[in-house]
This record gives C-alpha cells, sequence and structure tokens, in this order.
C-alpha cells in the first residue's frame, strides 16, 4: 500500500494530496449499489428497451451497466486494496473520474429513455434511480480521490503470451459488442449502447491502458492484423442468418475500401480531392454496363475479374486524365478543380442518355436490374448454409468486400512503408525540397491520384452488383465530403484510423434513422468537436499528433521514445 | 584545418571542371537579381560565395540548381549544359541544401536521407506492392546507404528521432545528409552555419573539409567570413548582382572594395569591423 502512495517514478510525493477517508468506501458503496440496481426492476413497461422490467433478471442495458460497475470495482481495488500493484501503472482515479462521469451520464440516460419510450417518468422503476444513485456516488468518490503520478506504460512488459491473449480478448470482445450493438433494433438501446463503449473507450484512454494497448499492438502487429480479420471474417456467423445487418457491412465496406484508397490522395500525398466518389462511381457504371441487366448498353460480356480490371483502368484513366492539368495547381484550388470533376462526372452520367451524344447510361434513370455475381458457379444471389448457419446474399457480398478491403489496405501500407510512400510524404511535408532531392513530385502525385482512383474503381464494380442498380445521383458531392470526412475523423495516413472513421460515418445514420434529417448537422458538429479537441484523429498518426501540438514537448520526447523502443525490438 | 587550406592557390592542381557557369543573368521584371556572372568550380575544390544582403547570392544559387531559369548565360555541369529543372539537376549530380531549413519535419531522421536516395533508386508502385526479391535489396541497401551517411555527418545514434525534434544543429548535419545522399559530384551549402555558436560553426568546417575529401566539390555561401575564408579554396564576392572579385581568400578579404561593400565607405564607427575582417586570417592561422 505503501507502493501506490509512493510510487517508484515519483520520489518527491510530498506535494501529492491526500486521499479523502470517505473517498473510498463511497465508491465500494456505488459500485455496490449500481450493482444491486440493476438487479432491480428499472422500468415499468416491459415492451421497451428489451424488457427492463424484471427484478433478478437484469436484460442487456442492465448487464453493460453491471459491466461498468465491475469496470470500477477494479479500478477501486487498483487505487486501493488487492490490485495495488496494477494501481502502480494504471492512473485509476483519473480512469474512474471518467467513469463516474460517463456512468452517471449513462443511467441519466436510461431514465430520460424510459420517460420518452413510455410516456412519463412515472415508468421508471426505483432500481433505475438506486441504479443512478449508485453511479453518482461513484463520481463524488473519483473526485474525492488524489490524482497521482505514474510509472510510464511503455515500460511495462509482459510475456508474449499474455500480450497475444490481450489481443485475442479485445478482438474477440470488439466481435461480440459489434454483433450485440448491431442486433439492438430501437434507436434508445442503440444510443446507451454507444455510451457504454463511449464509456469504456474513455476509461481505457484515461488510465492509459490504450496507450499500452498501442505499444502491444506495435510489437505484435501480424497477430493484430490476422485476427483483426478473423472477426472481420466470423463476423456474418454471429447474425444467424438474417441479412438486414449484413446489408450494412457491406455498404460499410464499400465505403471503407474506397476511403482508403482516398487516404493515399490525402492521407499520404497531402492532395485534397473533393470529387474522389466520381471513381467509385466510374467503377460501378463499367460494371453495370458490362452487366448482363436488360438496361446495359455494353454487348460485350466479359467474365467479372475482367470487368472489376477495365473498372479500375477507366477510374485510374479518369484519375490521370484529371490529374494532369491539375496536378499543376495546388491546395484551395486543387480541391476546388476536383470538385468540379466531380460534378462534371455526375452530369455526364446524368446527359449520356442518347438525347446528346451515345446511351451509354439511360441518363437519370441508371442501369437498373443488375443480377447477383456469379464467379465460378458461385452465385451471390443465393443463400448458403454453412456449418448450420444460413449466410444470405449480403454475406456473400460481405466476404468478397473483405477480401477487397485486405486488398487496398496491402496496397496502402506496403506503398506507403515503400521509396514511393517516402516520396509522397515527402511531397506532403515540403514540395520544393522533395524537388529538391531528386524527387519526381509530379509524377508521383499523379501516381498517388491513379493508384487511389484505381482502388476505388475496383470497389465500385463489386457495389454496382451488390446495389443492383446504379444511377447519377448516388455519386453526388456529398458522398465525397462523407469519405473526406471519414479519414479526417479516423486519422490521416493510418489504417485503423480510416476503417474506424468510415465504419462510424456509414454505421451511425443507418441505425439512428430517426436522426436522418439531422445527420449533417450532427457530423458538422462531430467534425467541429473533433478539430477543437482531437485533430489529429480517433486514431492518430503519432507524427500527425505531433504536428497539432507543438507544444507539447513531452509528447514529443515521448514519440521520440517510442521510436527507440520499436527500433530495440527490431 | 591546415595552412595550406586558408591558403591553397598555388599548392593544388587545379582538376577538370565540374561546374561552368558562364554570363548568368537572371532578371526578375524590372529588377536585375543577377548581372553577368561566371563561376567556374573544380574536382575536389571548395568554393566560397560571399556578399552583403540582397547581393543575388541565393538568386544565383538558384539559378545553378535549376530552380530558376537564368534570364540569360549557360551553366554547363560536367561539360553538359544544365536542364532548368531541380530534379534533372539532382539526377546530374548536384545537390544543395536551404538558407532557412527544410527538412521534411515529420519524417524521422533515416527517413529524410532515404528521401535523399529517391532519384538513384528506382522501385516503382508495383514492385513496391509485390515485394520483389530486387525490391528487399534496394530497400535494404537504401537503409543502409541512409545509415552511413547518417554516420558521416555525426548523426548516427539519432536515425529514429523526427527531424523537428532535433537541435539546430544536428537539422543543418541532417540536411546535409540528405543532400550527400542523391551521391553529388557536387554540393551547394547556402548558409550551412547560420545560427550556430563557434563550435558549433568549428564542426560545421570540419564536416565540408570531410565532404571535401571523400571527393566531392563544394560552393558555400556564407556570411561568417572566418569561416569562409578559413574553409575555401577561392572566394567570389557578389555585389548588388555582380561579381566583384573572384580569388583566393587573401586576395578577396584585403580588397577595398570588398570591405566597403559589406560595412559602408570605412567611416570612423566601423573602423573596428574593417580591423576584425582583417585579422580573420591570421587568427585562423593559429588554430591547430
Amino acid at each position: 500500500m505503501t507502493d501506490v502512495k509512493t510510487p517508484p517514478a515519483e520520489p518527491g510525493t510530498a506535494a501529492e494530496p491526500e486521499a479523502k477517508p470517505l473517498a473510498w468506501p463511497l465508491g465500494l458503496a456505488g459500485v455496490v449499489l449500481v450493482i444491486v440496481g440493476s438487479f432491480l426492476s428499472w422500468s415499468y413497461d416491459s415492451s421497451i428497451l428489451g424488457d427492463l422490467s424484471i427484478n433478478f433478471y437484469p436484460g442487456g442495458l442492465q448487464i453493460l451497466a453491471i459491466i461498468l460497475a465491475v469496470v470500477a470495482l477494479v479500478l477501486l481495488l487498483a487505487e486501493k486494496g488487492p490490485l495495488t500493484k496494477l494501481g502502480a501503472w494504471l492512473d485509476a482515479t483519473a480512469g474512474l473520474r471518467a467513469l463516474g462521469v460517463t456512468l452517471t451520464l449513462y443511467m441519466v440516460l436510461v431514465v430520460i429513455a424510459i420517460t420518452a419510450d413510455s410516456d412519463g417518468l412515472i415508468n421508471v422503476n426505483p432500481g433505475a434511480y438506486v441504479s443512478l444513485g449508485g453511479a453518482v456516488l461513484i463520481l463524488v468518490s473519483a473526485w474525492m480521490l488524489p490524482l497521482r503520478h505514474l510509472r510510464d506504460m511503455s515500460e511495462a512488459r509482459l510475456p508474449a503470451w499474455f500480450e497475444i491473449l490481450a489481443i485475442a480478448v479485445l478482438m474477440a470482445a470488439v466481435l461480440f459488442v459489434a454483433a450485440y450493438a448491431l442486433g439492438l433494433e430501437d434507436a434508445w438501446s442503440f444510443i446507451l449502447c454507444l455510451v457504454f463503449l463511449a464509456a469504456l473507450v474513455t476509461v481505457l484512454f484515461r488510465t492509459g491502458s490504450l496507450t499500452w494497448i498501442g505499444h502491444v499492438s506495435q510489437r505484435n502487429r501480424k497477430v493484430l492484423t490476422l485476427s483483426a480479420f478473423l472477426v472481420a471474417f466470423l463476423f456474418p456467423f454471429t447474425q444467424g442468418g438474417s441479412d438486414a445487418n449484413m446489408s450494412i457491412a457491406t455498404q460499410v465496406l464499400v465505403f471503407a475500401a474506397t476511403a482508403m484508397g482516398l487516404n493515399i490522395v490525402v492521407g499520404l500525398a497531402g492532395l485534397l480531392d473533393l470529387g474522389y466518389i466520381a471513381f467509385l462511381g466510374s467503377g460501378a457504371y463499367v460494371a453495370a454496363t458490362m452487366s448482363t441487366s436488360a438496361f446495359a448498353t455494353v454487348g460485350w460480356k466479359p467474365p467479372f475479374l475482367v470487368v472489376m480490371l477495365i473498372g479500375a483502368g477507366v477510374a485510374a484513366t479518369l484519375g490521370l486524365i484529371i490529374g494532369t492539368p491539375t496536378l499543376r495547381v495546388s491546395g484551395d484550388y486543387l480541391a476546388i478543380v476536383t470538385l468540379g470533376f466531380g460534378e462534371i462526372f455526375r452530369f455526364s452520367m446524368f446527359n449520356l442518355d442518347g438525347n446528346n451524344g451515345p446511351n451509354l447510361t439511360n441518363g437519370p434513370n441508371g442501369v437498373p436490374g443488375i443480377p447477383d455475381l456469379e464467379i465460378g458457379g458461385f452465385n451471390f444471389g443465393e443463400v448458403h448454409t454453412v456449418a448450420g448457419i444460413e449466410l444470405g446474399r449480403f454475406s456473400n457480398y460481405y466476404f468478397l468486400l473483405l477480401v477487397l478491403t485486405a486488398f487496398v489496405i496491402l496496397v496502402f501500407s506496403r506503398l506507403n512503408n515503400s521509396r514511393i510512400g517516402r516520396g509522397w510524404v515527402a511531397i506532403r511535408e515540403d514540395e520544393k525540397a522533395a524537388e529538391a532531392m531528386g524527387v519526381n513530385t509530379f509524377g508521383l502525385k499523379l501516381l498517388a491520384f491513379a493508384v487511389g482512383a484505381f482502388l476505388a474503381g475496383l470497389a465500385g464494380t463489386i457495389k454496382a452488383h451488390q446495389d443492383g442498380a446504379v444511377s447519377p445521383d448516388q455519386y453526388i458531392f456529398l458522398e465525397s465530403a462523407f469519405l473526406l470526412a471519414a479519414i479526417v475523423l479516423g486519422g490521416m495516413g493510418t489504417i485503423a484510423g480510416v476503417l474506424l472513421g468510415a465504419t462510424i460515418l456509414k454505421l451511425l445514420p443507418e441505425k439512428l434513422r430517426f436522426f436522418s434529417e439531422y445527420r449533417l448537422l450532427l457530423f458538422g458538429l462531430l467534425l467541429v468537436l473533433m478539430m477543437r479537441f482531437r485533430p489529429e484523429g480517433l486514431v492518430a498518426n503519432r507524427r500527425r499528433q505531433l504536428e497539432f501540438h507543438e507544444e507539447d514537448e513531452q509528447l514529443a520526447v515521448e514519440i521520440d521514445d517510442e521510436h527507440l523502443l520499436v527500433e530495440e525490438a527490431k | 584545418m591546415t595552412v595550406t587550406e586558408s591558403n591553397p592557390a598555388p599548392a593544388r592542381a587545379p582538376g577538370a571542371a565540374v561546374l561552368e557557369a558562364t554570363g548568368v543573368t537572371m532578371r526578375f521584371g524590372g529588377l536585375l537579381a543577377v548581372n553577368d556572372v561566371n563561376l567556374t568550380v573544380r574536382e575536389g575544390e571548395i568554393v566560397g560565395l560571399i556578399g552583403p544582403n540582397g547581393a543575388g547570392k541565393t538568386t544565383f544559387f538558384n539559378c545553378l540548381t535549376g530552380l530558376y531559369k537564368p534570364t540569360s548565360g549557360q551553366v554547363r555541369f560536367s561539360g553538359t549544359p544544365l536542364p532548368p529543372k531541380p530534379r534533372a539537376v539532382v539526377k546530374a549530380g548536384m545537390a544543395r541544401t536551404f538558407q532557412n531549413i527544410r527538412l521534411f519535419a515529420n519524417m524521422t531522421a533515416l527517413e529524410n536521407v532515404m528521401v535523399g536516395r529517391y532519384c538513384r533508386t528506382s522501385s516503382g508502385a508495383l514492385t513496391s506492392v509485390l515485394r520483389g526479391p530486387k525490391f528487399r535489396r534496394e530497400e535494404a541497401a537504401t537503409t543502409a546507404r541512409a545509415q552511413e551517411l547518417l554516420e558521416f555527418v555525426g548523426l548516427g545514434k539519432s536515425t529514429e528521432h523526427l527531424a523537428r525534434n532535433m537541435p539546430y544543429g544536428d537539422q543543418r548535419r541532417l540536411e546535409i545528409a540528405r543532400a550527400l545522399a542523391t551521391d553529388p559530384k557536387l554540393i551547394l551549402l547556402d548558409e550551412p552555419t547560420a545560427g550556430m555558436n563557434p563550435l558549433e560553426t568549428r564542426q560545421a568546417s570540419d564536416l565540408i573539409f570531410k565532404i571535401r575529401d571523400s571527393g566531392l566539390s563544394v560552393v558555400v555561401i556564407e556570411h561568417d567570413m572566418r569561416f569562409i575564408f578559413n574553409l575555401c579554396d577561392r572566394v567570389l564576392c557578389l555585389v548588388r548582382g555582380e561579381a566583384l572579385i573572384e580569388g583566393t581568400p587573401h586576395e578577396v578579404q584585403s580588397d577595398p572594395r570588398v570591405i566597403e561593400a559589406y560595412i559602408g565607405t570605412g567611416e570612423e564607427d566601423d573602423e573596428e569591423e574593417v580591423e576584425r575582417l582583417q585579422d580573420a586570417p591570421a587568427e585562423g592561422e593559429e588554430t591547430p
């Protein structure tokens, strides 16, 4: 216990404030109250929020509250009690404060949700108030505990098997939570689940565990990548044959793969492209017009793999055509020119209807009735049963898109760590200096455009079949803006960040349909808040993080240390 | 740093000319920034370029390195005319550093130098994605060469530091290492000791000698008279865009026109400065 009060890294503890004697028992009482409350009935109405009305039989949302209470208990015990060793590493107090705030928010939202869903505060049962009281107690006790100085998490070394186990547990949790959250039907439950997730992530962040996870994943990159794909691969099997969520998941994947292509252009080469959706569109239009749809305008029907290459090739060619004249301007001008190009594409598709020029696209009607893919006798429209679990149409596309996404990520990461990638980053950092060091700046910028367009074109060809129709109004400027927002939100130039950003931006509007009118307002707000509080994105590229927190000396030293650590590990 | 180096003219047999600039003139609208300047740099030679602020030193530099296309005049490098394109100039074997350091701030020291290898390597996008044996070999060679160069300039220990976090003097060295990575025959340094303390300046001149000894020619722009007179085999003084005098450090520093150009007409206030300027070589010879 003395260990905690005088942690090894901090010899001069005179300045450290003492904990108020009441704080710790108060927190413990809070935990007990939350758990007891969760076992009681929260709501009189059994038809809302997945039935929270039965005593001693906690529903889903109550279990989430219990999980948070258990986390609070662990943090309290790390503060004082059997887990103090852990407390030397974890910033338990900061974590507890974050948890107190989020848990209270969670309980308040529960009360609001019950009130809103069943017309009246009267429907809230005492259990909810007990839990709310417990949450407030945890909050109060956390603010009475002192903040302490801690040992650096990056020094924490655990056996390799433990680190791998941690990754496995984390991934399993991700899979479980994703399946659970997507299974929630009503918006309030989904929002509460999001609050729960936010609570967990903030606690991980505030206790410093997230830094540790970052270090671990850096050390075990291959394990992490493999397990992430395994989780993504297993996801359809958790859906029990339902295609509703798989439809959303396929859209997320198309969006993520496209965003990853744009990430090359924006994140690596630093070129602001506001018309990127046109490349996805050109891929989709190629696939549509060459499909066996009754409305397809091209007579030649090659196998799909050929169509994919043609679609991607057409997109890349468009990229080159648009890039050659426009890449001579930079910055804001480039953004405007590419924005114009995106609109030109849309209007071209709108007008190539036979009245003006050849009939390629059927104008505003687009190409409907595109049949499902069939590759090597495998029909993507049929339901297949694997290990007793039905995999529907969207699951089939999901697997195909997963392969595509893996390919796009592979291309991205390999290009990033190569001569080409270094050239791109050099251009982003200082174009004049790059040119003076012999980097072919114009050629590389053009290449970034072409590669990005190629990858988007690939995604487009699959998207056409998956949607079953293409029309010009799918490829509006807003979509380009969303792709860009996904990159900015997630973290420019990173893989995990962009995947996360794409998931958030595609998933939330689908699940929060009743917000649809305020969707743009919400995203605007989200972006403004992000730029204010975390301009480097959710998953920060450590370098960019420094760019935005220039005055932070400590961060600079940390990042350098980390580089050295990584070197050592090699 | 020996006596010969500070007064080398008779001792050294002139090598073949690496760079020949003849009648270089640069006009920006009505402003004549550089007027009919000639400069020849031979193999293994250190040439200094001095002049008061606004004399057109950097403009002349930019004409040499292809950043500007001279209004008239010609720049020949190893006997062939240089295309006015920075990339082609680098490829031909002429590298430069910048007056205000222009590193790739968010890349590590090693990556910065590796970017310098860009024009001497050839892996394209496809090879980078496929990662064949050729790619691996080239990548390994690039890393090894970059590491070697960092050690050459004395930064062997900070390869993984971000350029922006390095101390000022190290950033200057890193920029030199990055320029050396392009395998140049001639390296042009634009004020390599600006903002350095005396110790760092000494280290910089040691480094430049080391570069010269490895077989390169060097052109240096500098304000620090003592530094340049100790360092250079020949010095060219530019004033208002025109070549005032070219010769050995000794000739240049004793030329009254140079003193006048730098500090006015030798009024009373400036006497001290004049003395300092004339003392420079003597002190230089004293240093071991």
